[in-house]
């Protein structure tokens, strides 16, 4: 059964305009009776067109199911379910965590809302809000790209103690850089991937890891700094930080040993895929299912956990690291890559048990959409069919930014 | 049919933003820019009193496409950018319904129809200011910053719907239009010597819940003849109303969860006092909250005097605006017969022999009547959900529309005494009867020293509840006018 974030809409804050009817582009996807206005779940496809016209607000509605609520069932209601799946969340709570959602959306956007595959385990999510959030201690930050490199990226260990923060891999936490911005405003959340697999950083620690890149930019012929992540990349042991989540409940990992994980990544898009390796380590080789990695850096040097991927055998990971900038004429992308194993991208992608990841910056999406594209056309296969069905069966997630 | 893209940009350089390619056509731009200051200066004698250089959290449409329709941010209101926008044009659209049907939406004015289209864009654009007129000394008296700002966003939007019909009357009816759209200006709201010209927005807005039943039921008119206008031949007048019900919506919105505060917090009050008679009144007042009764009253005052916007149910002049393919009927493209309603009838309630009964009337000159049944039937759906909640709060109370017959001065029943149960009855009756049939006077003192402003940034009367939900996701507590 598959666990979807459903889209619904408060009877209790609509008034019955027919605004979003109106917007909605898709012919029934939303409907009303005398009673009640109502999203059908097999036919909304999330483009969002509803939500910014609605006048009230009662558009903005998720409920994370198993079974999405039939119409009938909506039809029915005076009032929205409490949200079996969420956490307790009063006053100021539900914005925050909408903010996040916001962020994953956005994150989303290359694949539009999709299912979780189908064997992922259940996640929990918004365990804990801005306005209560989790305090992790610093257990841990260590630079895993190589000195005087230009990329300081970091392996941040946080220890939740007594308090309860249970993670899948592929989601997601929010951190709260202390402080208030120029406005008074307390600082926006940060959504990191958790790098680290569902048992711990360390196997039955209660703890994670993040991946986090320190982010200079020049403006004004100066250099500004990243807030969050130089917050983050500079943390020391024992240091505490105010956790939000956890968030994601479609980027998840297949629990099925038999599902095979392609997985596409640059820079520190490589946290959900090291947590997914390292839960396939953990679990030792038990079932057909490949693991197969495209992982795209500047250089060797620059590539996040280079040492431990080198450790990996080849029967667990099937790794293709890829340089950007390594000597003259040998610039190469992950896209480049894929076209080199063709072969066998083209039969995972026949295979219905592949699940196909991307994780990385924005720009990456249209270099492995042509990639995949250019593969299926050399394997007479339709790549938009293809990517129909995976995105509908929950094998195919963006997570881009 | 295909949706044209083209038009979906909105140029926000110009000096009037806009989707309708103005900066192209100099002699509207330079029309509209004449007009521009005089709107302005009007905003300043007329617009809502006191708050001009406070800063609001509005919503601001930077495009016509569901996307870019809402930008929040704070801004002062003589900023906000009021201007022209048109939904996105649909390709081949025909004429639905009248005599024209399945021909060519007209991208010109008629010159048959002339003076009759501009006789429906004035008396449209005339409600627009109107009501920022009678609404304008609101925010003295606020209940909370989150009403406020909900006040002003209604009023820059009827602002900006008056910008819609004068760009309607200054591009399509030449020399009149521009004179019309000046008058615009110069009529003001309950003015002896230059009335609005319909009478309910001559009438005050004098205190919070009269604003909340005024949204609600008053605007709901606006709302039908939007709907009505919407279906319009001229598809210029389409294109403008189909984007104004959208904004309009929003003041629907304002109404029907403004009149559910007000009641959530007067069950909630009765039940932490353990009063259980919605009748007991004194009890009920002494705790700072308005009784049911007193609502039920307000309301039929409200729905009345709004059924008589609706003009007389039988009309000459409607019939005529549909036949002509001018002004159609609520929701046409839903109704299943042939459009023309050459043949068809329509029952229209009229007084016979001492007794209210439904008549069958001509279709075509019933129009009017069928748009009021329309207009009660989807003003009911608010009021049904209200009584929802009273219930849910376990108080013995339900509130009902009045009968349409009720407090008329316009149309089949202006000579008839009507009690809001639908019931005949002598004048004498009625007027012995009137202090439980509409407000009294000393309901509207006691409603009036209720009005206290409530200007702490999440602090709401002792007479309202905070809302469910805040405006954009924001918390109820957020400072949606900066009053410092």
């Amino acid at each position: 059964m598959v666990f979807m974030r459903q889209h619904l809409i408060d009877p209790e804050v609509c008034i019955r305009c027919n605004t979003c009817e109106e917007n909605c582009p898709i012919e029934g996807a939303i409907e009303h009776n005398d009673d009640n206005y109502v999203v059908n779940a097999a036919l909304c496809e999330y483009c969002m067109n509803c939500i910014a016209p609605c006048p009230t607000g009662a558009i903005n509605n998720w409920r994370n199911v198993r079974q999405p609520y039939s119409l009938e069932q909506q039809y029915l209601w005076d009032e929205l379910p409490a949200s079996i799946e969420w956490a307790d969340t009063e006053g100021t709570t539900e914005a925050l965590e909408e903010e996040a959602n916001q962020i994953l959306d956005v994150a989303h956007q290359g694949s539009g809302v999709v299912p979780a595959p189908a064997t992922a385990a259940r996640p929990q999510i918004n365990l804990w809000s801005q306005g209560s959030p989790a305090k992790a201690i610093v257990a841990g930050n260590y630079r895993i790209t190589e000195a005087g490199t230009e990329s300081d990226v970091r392996h941040i260990i946080l220890d939740f103690g007594s308090q309860s923060f249970p993670v899948l891999e592929g989601q997601s936490l929010g951190v709260i850089p202390p402080g208030v911005d120029d406005n008074g405003k307390p600082h926006a959340v940060r959504l990191y991937s958790i790098s680290s697999p569902r048992d711990g950083e360390r196997p039955n620690y209660n703890n994670l890891s993040l991946t986090v890149k320190r982010i200079a930019y020049g403006e004004h012929d100066e250099t500004k700094k990243g807030l969050a992540s130089n917050y983050m990349c500079d943390l020391q042991k024992g240091d505490e930080v105010e956790i939000t989540g956890p968030f994601g409940s479609t980027f998840l990992m297949p629990n099925d040993a038999a599902a095979h994980i392609v997985m596409l990544c640059t820079g520190t898009g490589v946290a959900p895929f090291r947590a997914m390796t390292e839960r396939r380590r953990r679990m030792g080789i038990v079932g057909s299912g490949k693991t197969m990695l495209f992982f795209g850096a500047r250089s060797a040097s620059e590539l996040p956990y280079f040492g431990p991927l080198q450790k990996l055998s080849g029967e667990l990971l099937d790794q293709e690291l890829v340089y950007s900038r390594v000597g003259a004429g040998t610039k190469e992308y992950v896209q480049d890559r894929m076209l080199k194993r063709a072969s066998d991208l083209a039969e995972l992608l026949e295979d219905e048990n592949s699940h196909f990841f991307v994780c990385g910056l924005k720009g990456m999406e249209t270099g492995v959409e042509n990639s995949f594209k250019q593969i299926c056309l050399e394997h007479n296969m339709d790549w938009d069919k293809i990517r129909t069905t995976l995105l509908a069966e929950g094998r195919y997630h963006i997570e881009t930014y | 049919m295909s949706t044209e893209n083209v038009r979906v940009e909105v140029d926000y350089n110009a000096s009037i933003p806009n989707n309708v390619a103005l900066a192209e056509d100099r002699r509207l731009l330079k029309a509209l820019e004449e007009w521009h200051p005089q709107y302005l200066a009007w905003w300043g004698d007329m617009g809502p009193e006191g708050f001009n250089d406070k800063e609001v959290y509005l919503r601001t449409a930077v495009g016509v496409d569901p996307k870019g329709w809402a930008v929040f941010d704070h801004v002062k209101m003589p900023d906000y950018r009021w201007g022209i926008l048109l939904a996105p044009k649909v390709e081949g659209r025909t004429i639905p319904f009248g005599k024209h049907k399945g021909e060519p939406v007209w991208q010109e004015v008629p010159a048959e129809y002339r003076s009759m289209l501009r006789r429906l864009i004035v008396i449209q654009g005339d409600t627009e200011p109107a009501s920022v007129e009678q609404q304008r000394h609101l925010g003295a008296t606020a209940p909370s910053l989150y009403d406020m700002r909900n006040l002003f966003q209604v009023n820059v939007e009827e602002g900006r719907h008056l910008w819609a019909m004068v760009y309607l009357l200054v591009k399509y009816f030449g020399k009149d239009g521009r004179e019309e759209a000046k008058m615009m200006l110069q009529r003001r709201s309950g003015n002896e010597d230059s009335p609005r010209i319909l009478g309910a927005f001559n009438e005050e807005t004098p205190d919070w819940l009269s604003f909340f039943m005024f949204t609600y039921f008053t605007d709901r008119d606006g709302k039908m003849q939007l709907e009505s206008l919407a279906q319009s031949g001229f598809d210029p007048l389409s294109l403008s109303c189909r984007f104004m019900l959208t904004e309009e919506a929003h003041h629907m919105f304002v109404g029907e969860s403004g009149v559910m505060r007000v009641l959530e917090r007067t069950c909630e009050a009765m039940n932490e006092a353990g009063i259980t008679d919605p009748y007991d009144v004194e009890a009920i007042r002494k705790m700072g909250v308005i009784d049911l009764p007193t609502v039920q009253r307000k309301l039929n005052f409200h729905m009345s005097v709004t059924h008589d916007l609706f003009g007389s149910e039988l009309s000459t002049n409607a019939a005529s605006a549909f036949e002509a393919g001018l002004k159609g009927r609520f929701k046409e493209e839903k109704i299943d017969d042939d459009h023309q309603l050459y043949d068809d009838t329509y029952p229209v309630t009229q007084l016979l022999d001492g007794q209210l009964i439904d008549v069958e009337e001509n279709a075509i000159a019933a129009i009017n009547g069928r748009l009021l049944d329309d207009y009660i039937k989807d003003a009911k759906g608010g009021i049904g959900r209200w009584n929802k909640m009273i219930a849910k709060l376990g108080i013995q109370f339900e509130l009902t529309a009045p009968h349409k017959a009720f407090n008329r001065d316009i149309g089949q029943f202006s000579d008839v005494c009507v009690t809001p149960q639908g019931y005949i009855v002598e004048q004498a009756t009625f007027e012995a009867n009137i202090s439980s049939y509409l407000p009294t006077e000393s309901d509207l003192n006691y409603i009036n020293s209720l009005m206290k402003p409530c200007y702490e940034k999440g602090q709401y009367a002792t007479w309202i509840n905070p809302p469910k939900v805040g405006i954009n996701q924001r918390p109820v507590d957020f400072e949606y006018v900066k009053l410092a």
